[in-house]
């Protein structure tokens, strides 16, 4: 791709943010603002991008400077990863033309079509894609708040929080105590509680091998469940205890300063703590409107929100049927609806949707498995087609290729997203 | 002639409803089958003294999992379909003789493979004589086996839709690495369009065996494998 004058801006937007942004505006190209790079939000703006060829003016906001993947985050816990190796700038858009602004959204006129930032610039759109992830419903687990993310780290946003995690592993005294208060459905990941605890009695295995894990969840069952029941008795027996809603644990309180979890009455001391609070959609979709419950309710086939058809919300945000949250169906719906949103602005074929999933955890060294599923768009949802998930008892030269698989994929995927 | 005295037989679902009506019917020929072996016979041994030459030796070939042969230097595209779970059974060595690239991509065996059916069921029953349990035939006791579906030169002639295919492509570039990128997951791109159409429709009819493979190409339609195909062999 040749540099024009349109890929400068878009450099230079990076380093200039909010205050060149609107100025890149008013040339007569529709305007799509896209909020929130992440998975969805980076797959999003760099297919508009890049498949309308300039035809359309492509805005991305996204605070950080740097996207630390929560995918592979437990692999950093297990020392599978390196931190760094998680990171990803944003240079890669705007060399494919899209136009970063490192800016927080802050409010979004639907009637004016426009977004508001923190640093007090305001975007006009012909099209708004939403993709900005969770947040954490306040009060669900009492005791814990975000300003407890510190003492119990969530590390359920990429980065500094699972280096925290991390290090107060690292540092439980010799036979201490691990504990994780797993989330309620829907969450993002749903293996990924799982994962990071078979990550986590990997790294305490040779660290701290006396030391012990409890996983309290509300739920009954969960995600590949069988695979890593498996694992766990044979990498890491007698060290893991879970306790189910049955033995109370839908009723826990946290103590983030005494560093205690009471589970059904009973107080137990830890000496590190993993909190995974109840979900919602990011915080600017409600502040949109378009929320219903917790989530944005949209439909498949373009990924529009029921109640604004000018926006278009990826990723874990929805509420959109079959899919799990995950990094690999934020890509997946996010290639839908580039596709959709540059047929509506520029006439460009649409295709009807399709979309997939393929969800790798890593259970030890060379063991890993794999559940997939291929979706595709009907009125209600977006309905399930086709699935599968590795069986217990493989032989172990598939379980390392599947592993070997998963570090591809990594690879494959975030190239995919961010250039 | 060890392999004549054994009558082998198989099944072939008669009724396309799945009923039970099936019909048992020999493998091959397997005197004749010796005879087109020969042409294989510069790179692959049997019997008593058979030996690794060029590829290895084909004792015992009915149920080894693929690459199996200590001591052989296999090609990666082996080893990997092995990893996924290849198994030589019957139909897999009918698919593989027929045209050994549909089944491993880079596969070193460098043979155009059988056309015909019936040379490739009488190489087969030629074989079966040199492996005393194939797992998939037993002796008494015959397995059913539905008749493999051949690529029709219809469907090999359908012309892609390139612009779908680049839609369509977006699936797997969440995978793959479009700029051709090899860590853990093959690459895709380069490959000749018929290459890739033969590789799609032996996912689709769960000849090759990764999982996620064949769901992939399990919901693509014969026209969809072909847009793609035109898409992968339109980028560098
Ligand atoms: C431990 C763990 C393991 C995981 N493992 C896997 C895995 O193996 N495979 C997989 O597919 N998925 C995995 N996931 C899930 C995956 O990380 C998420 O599903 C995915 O990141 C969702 O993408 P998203 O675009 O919806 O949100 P995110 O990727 O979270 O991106 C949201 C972005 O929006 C930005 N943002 C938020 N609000 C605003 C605002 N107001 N203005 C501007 N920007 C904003 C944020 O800064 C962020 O960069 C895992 C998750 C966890 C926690």
């Amino acid at each position: 791709m040749t540099l024009n004058r349109r890929n400068f801006l878009g450099v230079a937007a990076g380093t200039a943010a909010a205050l060149s942004a609107p100025m890149v505006m008013g040339q007569g190209r529709p305007r799509v603002v896209v909020v929130g790079g992440g998975a969805g939000g980076a797959t999003a703006a760099r297919y508009l991008a890049k498949d309308s060829d300039g035809a359309i003016d492509v805005t991305l906001v996204e605070p950080t400077r740097s996207y630390y993947t929560c995918f592979f985050s437990n692999l950093y816990i297990g020392g599978f990863r390196e931190i760094d190796s998680l990171a990803h700038s944003y240079g890669g858009l705007a060399a494919s033309g899209v136009n970063v602004v490192h800016d927080w959204a802050v409010g979004i006129d639907r009637d004016a079509r426009t977004v508001s930032l923190a640093g007090g610039g305001v975007l006009p759109y012909d099209r708004l894609i939403l993709a900005p992830g969770i947040d954490f419903v306040d009060g669900s687990v009492p005791g814990w708040d975000v300003s407890a993310q510190n003492a119990m780290p969530h590390a359920y946003k990429g980065g500094s929080q699972t280096e925290l995690l991390k290090a107060q592993i690292m540092a439980m005294p010799e036979g201490g105590l691990f504990a994780m208060v797993a989330p309620p459905n829907p969450y993002r990941c749903p293996p990924g509680p799982y994962e990071r605890i078979s990550m986590v009695a990997h790294l305490l295995k040779a660290n701290n091998p006396t030391a012990k894990i409890l996983l309290i969840d509300p739920k009954d069952k969960y995600s590949k469940q069988a695979l890593f029941e498996e694992g766990w008795q044979n990498h890491y027996p007698g060290m893991i205890d879970r306790i189910g809603p049955d033995f109370g644990a839908a009723n826990v309180e946290v103590n983030p300063v005494d560093m205690t979890v009471t589970i059904d009455g009973t107080v137990e001391k830890v000496d590190a703590c993993n909190v995974i609070p109840a979900q919602k959609a990011g915080r600017i979709c409600e502040l949109a409107g378009i929320t219903e419950g917790n989530w944005v309710p949209v439909s498949g086939h373009t990924m529009q929100s029921r109640l604004d058809e000018n926006i278009h919300v990826l990723g874990d945000a929805t509420n959109q049927g079959d899919m799990p949250k995950s990094g690999f169906s934020a890509n997946s719906q996010a290639k839908v609806a580039a596709m959709a949103v540059r047929g509506a602005l520029t006439g460009s074929r649409v295709f009807p949707a399709k979309f997939s999933n393929t969800c790798w955890s890593l259970i030890a060294t060379d063991d890993g498995v794999k559940v997939g599923a291929t979706y595709e768009a009907t009125d209600e949802k977006i309905a399930k087609v086709d699935g599968f998930i590795s069986q217990t008892g493989e032989n172990p030269d598939l379980r390392r290729v599947t592993y070997e698989e998963s570090i591809g994929w990594y690879a494959g995927i975030t190239s995919d997203m961010f250039g | 002639m060890r392999a004549v005295a054994i009558a082998v037989f198989f099944w072939i679902a008669l009724s396309a409803s799945g009923g039970a009506e099936q019909e048992a019917r020999e493998i091959g020929d397997a005197r004749r089958g010796e005879t087109i072996f020969r042409q294989c016979a510069d790179c692959h041994q049997v019997g008593s003294d058979a030996k690794d030459r060029v590829g290895p030796h084909l004792n015992g070939i009915f149920g080894r999992k693929a690459a199996a042969n200590d001591g052989f230097g296999y090609s990666d595209g082996i080893v990997r379909a092995a990893n996924d779970g290849l198994v030589w059974d019957l139909r897999r060595l009918d698919a593989y003789l027929e045209n050994p690239k549909a089944l491993v991509s880079g596969t070193r065996m460098n043979f155009r493979g059988l056309a015909e059916p019936r040379d490739r069921a009488d190489v087969l029953a030629y074989l079966r004589g040199f492996s005393d349990n194939p797992s998939d035939i037993p002796e008494a006791q015959p397995t059913a086996r539905p008749r493999e579906v051949e690529l029709s030169p219809e469907i090999l002639a359908i012309v892609g839709d390139a612009e779908y295919g680049e839609y369509l492509s977006s699936e797997c570039t969440g995978c793959h690495q479009r700029d051709g990128g090899y860590d853990g997951i093959p690459s895709i791109t380069q490959w000749s369009a018929e290459d890739f159409m033969i590789a799609m429709q032996a996912y689709k009819r769960k000849i090759r065996p990764h999982p996620v493979m064949q769901m992939m190409a399990g919901r693509l339609s014969d026209e969809e494998i072909a847009a793609l195909a035109a898409y992968f062999g339109t980028i560098e």
